[in-house]
């Protein structure tokens, strides 16, 4: 799948072997909650760089200790109307300081890109190439924020109180 | 009231133009209907029975004689000229065609207003005590709490894919006018022992198919860390709530099945870790908004000749009027007046636009330029000099927006039911009509004396029936319009759902049902017990015997 980071479209290395087949000897390589529980002297043997696969049903608070191991955290969206991954990315980010590639799969499309990436998610992978022009608009058509998030966008009561003429 | 800063206009023209693009995609066909339809419910764009109906947000019930011409505006160019106005404080327009609607949203932009989550699994437009700023009774205007809630909710990236709607509801006087209790969350604001301003968080009401009472999760919150809680709430119920069925999927099942101490628990541990370097409101962007929210220039002297008594012996109608729709104010000489919108067999909350224009020209003549809509679909002018009541009421009077019912039986909460609603099983206008009609007579309504008689079209309880001191929930029955009818309800500080009281009736026997609850009523109270009182003490058996033995 195209995969959209920093404003293009780029190759991604990572791979995400099936549950229970045997990983590669080598290259960046993402595995599911329960194998990093289940493996995980092996898979810090093999090195970095590391990910992980979250869906809906784990829990950040789970991975909070072994967050400085990750290189990438994917959140999946099983549908677009599942609106977990939203609060499990900013804790990810803001809570317990994860600073690697959040990057969001599933069921990802342009509508959604904003809210994404508002809250903390720097990659998407997207079923259409074509994609990256919708995801520059998307995220440029709304330019105000009223909530604190991790975007480096300030917020309006923020701005608010900077700009002399207003309040 | 709150004034939009270059900052929220550029925003909602922005807002604006992203579902302009949103709908030229839906009609050149890009976006299927299943695409579409989570991105016109985040604006307030239903697909009803006959049209799309566009519902346009009153934030808090709030809004000024421009925005009402406005509206009165739309209602011509781009509808059939009316609007009606909904339990939520909101007005909807039925007749929208998808192509204008993002001309009607730029419309509305111009005079500060949006439809932005007035639909969809988000955080709704928040309510509050329509007395607010007015009421005798306040410990604080609950306006600047909702004006903060409707910033901090709006297009909020985490809370816009919940579980499932979520409604929050501000009440800042002691009378609880806002039916606190049957929101999601419901914050009713009060002074600790220190004198500290702060809320009471209530969390886990609701109606619809399965009704309950919000439960208390909060006795006192500091009013400054109201947003890190709300967001505490809300992540829990993000990442907890259940989005396994719609209909299980409201904060009311998780606070029923987690249990309130559990829920409690939760949202304490999350507020504890979210609270820490969480950035509050700068103390500047509060005092900015409650700013906006000052008493407006009340005249001092305004109270020492009002003529009113005067007036008052010389015409028995303005009398009536006077008792029923106009309301204490806090400051001398000034009252709070009740708009009805339940004429004698019309449709409750519904509104033409040349009577939108009067009542425009009311609020900027009498009002401080200052109207509101009620959770009752009435509307008010929330600051009339006692000596301009005569020609308010004879004002309202000529374009029968004057009937003196307010909070009796003819003051009928109905939803459009399947006159309009997709979702309706049954109608509710036509019922809302025969009743009103039943007691046309006002001497009559006066000796009922209080009554909140609410109809709903479905189990989805729009209109509000589970919390009716009176309810009416019309169902399909093998092809035919049926109706339930459930006795005790109530939404103030006392609230409870009401009970079923027995077999439904049919679209014919409803009004006679009514009346025969009506009668027993009558003939069992105590001198000046109210309805709703009269059935605490006689619970359900005298009023089902006499309905089911003459039936």
């Amino acid at each position: 799948m195209p995969l959209i980071k920093s404003g293009a479209i780029v190759d991604d290395p990572w791979r995400f072997p099936a549950e229970d087949t045997p990983l590669p000897e080598t290259g960046p390589v993402a595995v599911s909650f329960n194998r990093w529980r289940r493996e995980k002297a092996a898979l810090l043997a093999r090195g970095k760089p590391l990910g992980l696969l979250l869906t809906s049903n784990d829990a950040a608070e789970d991975i909070a200790t072994d967050i400085a191991e990750f290189d990438l955290i994917a959140l999946s969206f099983p549908t677009f109307q599942d609106g977990r991954p939203y609060s499990m990315a900013r804790l990810v980010r803001e809570r317990h300081g994860y600073t690697g590639e959040l990057r969001a799969t599933g069921d990802v499309s342009r509508d959604q890109f904003l809210f994404m990436y508002r809250c903390g998610f720097d990659a998407f992978e997207v079923a259409d190439g074509d994609a990256i022009e919708d995801w520059l608009r998307a995220v440029s058509e709304i330019s105000i924020w009223y909530q604190p998030t991790t975007d480096p966008r300030g917020t309006l009561a923020t701005l608010r109180h900077q700009h002399p003429t207003v309040g | 009231m709150y004034r939009y800063d270059e900052f929220d206009q550029a925003f909602v023209r922005q807002r604006v133009a992203q579902f302009r693009d949103q709908v030229a995609r839906r009609l050149s066909g890009e976006l299927s209907e299943d695409q579409f339809k989570p991105l016109r419910l985040m604006n307030g764009l239903y697909l009803q029975l006959h049209a799309y109906m566009l519902r346009v947000a009153i934030p808090y019930g709030t809004f000024s004689s421009r925005q009402m011409r406005r509206l009165a505006d739309i209602s011509r160019d781009y509808d059939r000229g009316y609007g009606h106005f909904t339990t939520r404080q909101n007005i909807q327009f039925n007749w929208s065609k998808l192509e204008d609607v993002p001309n009607i949203l730029a419309a509305l932009a111009e005079v500060e207003m949006h439809a932005i989550q007035t639909s969809g699994n988000c955080i709704r437009n928040v309510t509050a005590d329509p007395f607010s700023g007015a009421a005798a009774d306040e410990i604080e205007d609950a306006r600047i709490w909702c004006e903060i809630i409707r910033q901090w909710s709006t297009l909020h990236p985490e809370f816009s894919f919940l579980p499932r709607k979520f409604k929050i509801a501000v009440n800042g006087a002691a009378e609880d006018r806002a039916a606190l209790r049957v929101h999601d969350i419901g914050l009713q604001v009060k002074q600790n022992d220190a004198g500290e301003i702060g809320f009471e968080v209530m969390v886990g009401g609701g109606q619809g198919r399965t009704p309950m009472i919000a439960k208390t999760i909060r006795s006192f919150l500091p009013k400054e860390e109201l947003l890190s809680y709300l967001e505490s709430i809300l992540r829990v119920y993000n990442l907890l709530g259940r989005r396994d069925n719609k209909y299980k999927a409201r904060i009311k099942i998780l606070v029923h099945e987690l249990g309130a101490e559990a829920l409690t628990a939760l949202v304490e541990h999350e507020w504890q870790q979210l609270r820490e370097g969480y950035v509050n409101l700068p103390d500047a962007e509060l005092s900015r908004i409650a700013c906006y929210f000052a008493p407006p220039d009340f005249e001092e002297t305004a109270g020492t000749d009002s003529g009113l008594d005067k007036a008052r012996r010389a015409n028995s109608g303005f009398e009536r009027w006077l008792e029923r729709n106009v309301n204490v104010h806090k400051q001398p000489g000034y009252a709070i007046v009740t708009i009805s919108l339940k004429p004698e067999g019309g449709v409750p909350g519904d509104i033409d636009a040349r009577q939108m224009e009067t009542v425009a020209d009311l609020a900027q003549r009498f009002s401080h330029d200052e109207l509101r809509a009620t959770y009752q679909q009435n509307l008010l002018l929330p600051h009339v000099r006692k000596r301009d009541l005569y020609d308010v009421w004879s004002l309202l009077a000529a374009h029968r927006l004057a009937e003196p019912n307010n909070g009796l039986i003819g003051d009928i909460i109905a939803c459009p039911g399947m006159d309009y609603c997709s979702l309706a099983t049954a109608r509710s206008i036509p019922v809302a009509r025969s009743i009103s009609r039943r007691f046309d007579n006002l001497a009559r309504q006066k000796d009922i004396g209080d009554l909140r008689l609410n109809i709903s079209g479905c189990i989805n309880a729009c209109g509000h029936h589970h919390v009716g001191n009176i309810g009416i929930l019309g169902l399909e029955k093998k092809g035919a319009e049926n109706y339930q009818i459930t006795l005790g309800g109530r939404s103030d500080k006392d609230a409870a759902i009401g009970e079923i009281i027995g077999p439904a009736f049919s679209a014919e026997e409803i009004a006679d049902a009514v009346e025969t609850v009506i009668d027993t009523y009558l003939d069992l109270r105590r001198p000046g017990e109210r309805f709703v009182d009269a059935y605490a003490r006689l619970g359900r058996d005298p009023f089902k015997e006499r309905l089911y033995a003459t039936h």
